[in-house]
Formats: C-alpha cells, structure tokens, sequence
C-alpha cells in the first residue's frame, strides 16, 4: 500500500519530446516507472527512449491504458494540457511546470470541478514517489527508501534534504508528495494527510510549509481533529521579509498574513511537532517514532 | 511587475472606467503646460513611485493655479518620498502625475486580488475609503464586503448590485459601480493582474463613481503574452542587484545581514535563510540559483552577492537530478574567477556528493565544508567572527 502512486501506476508523460520531458522520462525509466505513453501533439508515431508518442491525452490513455500523466508542458501551455489529461480521463495529473500564469490556473482548477475522479498535484512541484515502486517526476529516486513515514511538502529541495535525513536514520518512506509552490494547486495539504491518515503502511508524517496563504493552519487545524497518526511540522521562511515573493509564486507575506511564525504557532497550538530547523527534520520524526 | 499609477490610469481608461485627466512630468519647467491643458481650476499634484503611503509622506498636493502647480511640482520632483513602504531611506521622485481635482461626496474602497483559499479572483469593498485594506481587516473586518467570481462566466451585474446596494449607493451610484466593476474585472483578466486596487474610489457629489487612485500589479508569470506591459516597467524603481539577478534567471531578494546565501531551491534557499539567523547571523540575501545551476549561473550568483559587501558566503546545495561533482566544479570555477575575500563555506549533499567533496577540497581555494546544513551555518557564522577579530 502507498498513496497516490504505486506498482501498477501506468504513466504518460505530456510534453515528452521536450528536453524536460525526454529527460525525466528516461529518469523513471530507471527507477522501474511504468512510462507507458507520451503526447506532444503532432508528434504521433515517433519514439522517446522506446516509448510511443501520440497526439493527444485521450489518444494516448485509449491504446496504453495509462491512469497517470506527467506534465512537463512549457509554462504557457500548461494550463491546457492539465484540462486535456482530465477530459481524457486520466485520474492522476502530476503537473511539474514551473511559472503557469496565475489566472491560467483559476481556470483550470474551475474547469477539473467537472471532473471529480480526477486529482491534480502541482503545479510548480517536484512529483509523487512510493519508494521503490513508482517515481512521478523529477525528485532524486535514489535517495529515497521504502518504509512507513510520508512526506508532504510545497518545496522540492526541501523534501529532499528531510527525505534524505530520513534514509540516513534508516527510516524509509511510504510515499512523498510534493504539492507544489503556487498559489492555486490541485492536491492541499488536507488531500495527502487524510489519504496518508487511511494508508495502512504509512505510520507517521513529515509536513513541510512555507510562507504565503493559510493552508498550513487549516490542516493544522485538521489534523488536531481527524489525524490519528503523529506529524511533525517544518515552516520556511522565518526570515522572509513581507511583501516579497521568496523563489516560489506563492511564497509571499500580504498584508501581514501568511508569515511562518503564525503557521509555527498554528502547529504548536494543534500538538504538531515542529522541527526546530531544517537540519533536524529526521530527527525530530525519530523522536516520535521511539 | 508594478507600475505607476498614471500608468495604470491609462490603462484603465482604456477599459472605460472612469478616472480624472492628468499629464505626467519629468521636469519642473513641464508642470505648467500640462496644468493648463487640464479643464480645472483645481490641481492635485501626485508623486509617482511604487509605493503607497504618498500622501501621508507630502508627495501629494493640493493647487489653486498653474503656477501654483507648477511649484508644487519643482518641489516634489526630486525629493526623498518617505512612506511606510518604502523604508527609512525613501525612493527619489522621479516623476510626478498633475491631475485635475475632483469634487468629493464619499470615498470608499476598492480591490480585486486572487483569493488562495478559494482560488477565485475575489472583488472587496468597503465604506472605509482610503484606510489601508488591511487595517480595516484588523480593526473592523465586517466593514470589508466581499463577492467571488466564478472564472467560467466572469463577474456578473448582480454582484455588483449586491456589492453597491450593501454601501447605500444610489440608484445612479449602483449603475455606475456596476459598470465601473465590470470594466474594472475585464482589464483585471485581460491583462493578467495579481491586484487591481482603487483606493480611493470617490463618489462625486453627482452619485457618479471616479477612480481618483489606481494601483495594478501584473503576474511576472503571464508577462510574456503582454508585451505592451513590458514597456511600463521602472528600472528606477527596482534594486539594481535584483535586475541583475534577473538577467541571469536567478531568484535573488536583497536583504539587510552580511551572511551571503546561494542555495538550489526555493524552500531550501528560505531555510538556509532562516538557519544563518538561528545561529546569531542574519542573511543578506535569498538566492535560488534553480536547478540547472551550471558555472555561469554560479559565477553570477557569486558576483551579485559579492557586491553587496557580504562578511561571508554559505552555499547549500542538495544535488538531485544535478550532480554534486558538477556544481563544485562550478564552484571552484566561478570562485576562481571571481576572486572571493570573504569566508566560503560550501555544504553539498546528494548524488556522488563525495566526489563533490573531494573537488572542494583538492581545490587551491580556502573552501570550508561542512556535513550539515546547520553545522555549516555554524561553521561561516564562527569564521566569520574570526575573520573580524
């Protein structure tokens, strides 16, 4: 068990003849992915590492059978290729385009309302990993481990650096999620919690926020009510000035809203654990565990 | 991307919402003629920088003549404008905006921005017109009135009938709201606004509504579908540093502490931040030099940051899909070129990190590692102290 992605995940990869796309590919490839497919449009019949490309999501899920595509669609055409993956009927869009136009989102998101079998991760994110079954975009696979702790992020060098801390104790993952850096995503905080909350394998959790908007405090809210696994907490951006976006679209303090220091609060008021830096990730989770 | 508001004035005129005649100018010996050309016979003459605040600094003033304009406008031009946002420093006026004076009954507030929560473009409104939006949301949050927008079909006239009935408009108040809303929302989409904010939106002592401040921000991220922005764009009013970072597709913010910081990642590059503090330091900087950061992209991170006159530098780099023997050659490269007089420590993990490693060190460059991420915070904060002493 895992969540989101596993053994049987059958992969296409959206804007596969790009060099992103070709890439990262070749990259799950290795890990054991099942690439099954690629589309970029126009491109039917040619081949990347072996595998078919076709023109379209729909034409590409109907001859592999694929459930999961993987976007590396440059940022202006993004927006349109996670609204195709859902018409197609893909059920999970894993979308790593950086830098989407904001509106582009909102409508999107409006848009994969109609479809609700379908779930977006990202944009903006690192991907989906269950630890030696199935890598879902670019993260690093041999740094990760399989075992019983999830990890749920906005940052991706981040996640890296507490999965890594985390293999370095022994203490393998169940799956990593990273949703992503922009102000409008598919898949919160709340989604991954709760499914790793009902995932028999996954034990504990690492949640890792940043600066910008209140989800860290609305899923610290719910994890005081729903989550019967213990989590640990690390928040970004301590230092961040206000007003100034820090790397990450969404990674902003308005108005006064949205420092780390509310959302640190916020963990402490709900019993998280929060991680005292971001070296001690791994630890902090180890102290939980014994 | 922010502009001036005389610019987003222009703009929105375009769109048909109403605003007052003005003319921008450089120079004081401009100010007369441009008062002229407006049909008044009162002036406000307005600062134009980026940052809100103007009035409480004097960068905005009332005249009964040209001349009197005029003067006003010698004045303000080149004066060091102090508001809350622009730090005790101020920003040089460099252009001001001379705009015909409009009769006042009421004025109320006005902002579009994206709500995350709901991840709709939200339109609020309040009686409080000229407060700063987030003080009215501290002190008297019921006073801020709020519609969502459902993106499929844009903003509706009920909506802003809801918004000008709630205000006690009048009937000729509500059909103006109501065309200046919708007027408001097309240019909000069309041109890929983060904020849109009117603030004040007056109400004339005709009941008709007139936008007498606008300020837009433009989503950077959408900038390349609206080349016509790009024009609109103030150097001046930009850290040159953050230009040149810019260039480089480098994510740099400037900072006030003397600990430069250069780090692959964005919620990586905050943590560093935040771990330099944790250890007695304060960072001058946040840099996401990305993933691709090969030798020219380090040997320009290097430079920028040399030249805002660091104590120190801590490079934190979790190598993924890029390799740690590759970003140390880097390193020693660009280090090399560059010429570093300050402490560097460097801290690698991830793939082939020991061949990093042993890069850094073989290297003729005084180079310290460090295993940790905070054992290397500690370790630039202590070689910095010895640097000093």
């Amino acid at each position: 068990m895992a969540i989101f992605v596993n053994s049987d995940t059958r992969v296409l990869v959206q804007g596969i003849t790009g060099a992103a796309g070709a890439f990262h590919a070749q990259k799950m490839l290795e890990y054991d992915t099942k690439v099954v497919g690629g589309v970029t449009p126009g491109k039917l019949g040619e081949k990347v590492h072996g595998i078919p490309v076709f023109n379209t999501v729909r034409q590409a899920r109907e001859n592999t059978g694929a459930n999961c595509s993987v976007i590396y669609v440059p940022s202006p055409f993004a927006a349109d290729a996670i609204m195709e993956a859902a018409d197609a009927g893909i059920e999970l869009i894993v979308a790593i385009t950086e830098g989407i136009p904001v509106l582009d989102m909102v409508r999107a998101k409006a848009f994969l309302e109609s479809y609700p079998k379908t779930r977006l991760v990202g944009p903006n994110c690192p991907g989906v990993i269950t630890p030696g079954q199935c890598k879902v975009g670019i993260m690093p696979g041999h740094i990760h481990m399989p075992g019983h702790v999830g990890v749920v992020s906005r940052s991706g060098t981040l996640t890296y650096e507490a999965v890594g801390q985390l293999t370095a104790l022994g203490i393998g993952q169940s799956t990593c999620v990273g949703i992503g850096g922009d102000p409008v995503n598919g898949t919160n905080f709340i989604d991954v919690l709760d499914a790793f909350n009902r995932d028999p394998n996954t034990q504990a959790v690492i949640m890792i926020g940043e600066i910008g908007g209140n989800a860290e405090e609305k899923a610290a809210e719910w994890i005081s009510h729903n989550m019967t696994k213990p989590v640990v907490g690390f928040i970004a951006g301590v230092t961040a000035p206000p007003g100034k976006r820090m790397g990450h679209a969404g990674a902003i303090i308005s108005g006064g809203k949205g420092t780390a220091r509310d959302k640190i609060a916020a963990f402490e008021q709900h019993g998280i654990k929060v991680a005292p830096n971001p070296a001690e990730m791994g630890l902090t989770l180890k102290s939980l565990l014994t | 991307m922010k502009i001036h508001e005389y610019q987003a004035k222009t703009l929105l005129r375009g769109f048909g919402v109403p605003v007052p005649d003005g003319r921008v100018v450089f120079r004081g010996d401009e100010a007369r003629d441009a008062a002229l050309q407006l049909d008044t016979h009162v002036w406000v003459v307005k600062a134009q920088i980026h940052a809100g605040g103007r009035g409480k600094g004097g960068g905005v003033k009332l005249a009964r003549s040209a001349s009197e304009a005029e003067s006003l406008a010698r004045s303000i031009l080149g004066m060091q404008l102090v508001t809350h946002q622009t730090g005790p420093e101020g920003k040089e006026v460099k252009r001001v905006y001379i705009e015909a004076g409009v009769d006042i009954a009421r004025e109320l507030y006005l902002g579009m921005v994206l709500d995350r929560e709901t991840s709709r473009i939200v339109v609020m409104m309040s009686s409080e017109g000229g407060m700063e939006i987030e003080e009215v949301a501290a002190s008297h949050p019921e006073k801020i009135l709020k519609v969502f927008v459902d993106p499929a079909v844009g903003l509706q006239p009920f909506q802003a009938r809801l918004l000008g009935f709630s205000l006690g408009l009048s009937s000729v108040g509500i059909r103006s709201l109501q065309h200046m809303l919708l007027a408001l929302y097309e240019a909000f989409v069309k041109l890929d606004c983060s904020l849109l904010e009117i603030n004040p939106l007056v109400v004339r002592t005709n009941d008709e509504l007139i936008a007498l401040d606008a300020k837009m921000t433009f989503d950077d991220n959408a900038l390349f579908r609206h080349k016509e922005l790009q024009a609109l764009r103030d150097l001046d009013e930009e850290d040159p540093l953050e230009i040149q970072a810019s260039k480089y597709d480098l994510s740099y913010i400037k900072l006030d502490g003397d600990i430069g910081c250069l780090v692959n990642g964005a919620g990586l590059a905050m943590a560093t931040m935040d771990i330099i503090k944790q250890v007695g330091k304060e960072p001058a900087n946040f840099l996401d030099v990305g993933g691709g950061a090969d030798e020219a992209k380090v040997t320009a991170a290097l430079q920028i940051i040399l030249s805002d006159n660091v104590k120190g530098i801590f490079i934190n780099i979790f190598g993924g899909i890029m390799k740690c023997d590759t970003i140390a050659k880097g390193v020693v490269a660009a280090a090399q070129k560059v010429g570093i007089g300050v402490p560097l420590v460097v801290r690698l993990e991830g793939t082939n990190v020991e061949e990093g490693k042993r890069i850094l060190e073989q290297s003729d460059l005084n180079i310290i590692t460090a295993p940790t991420m905070l054992e290397g915070a500690r370790r630039i904060a202590e070689a910095v102290a010895a640097a000093q002493s």
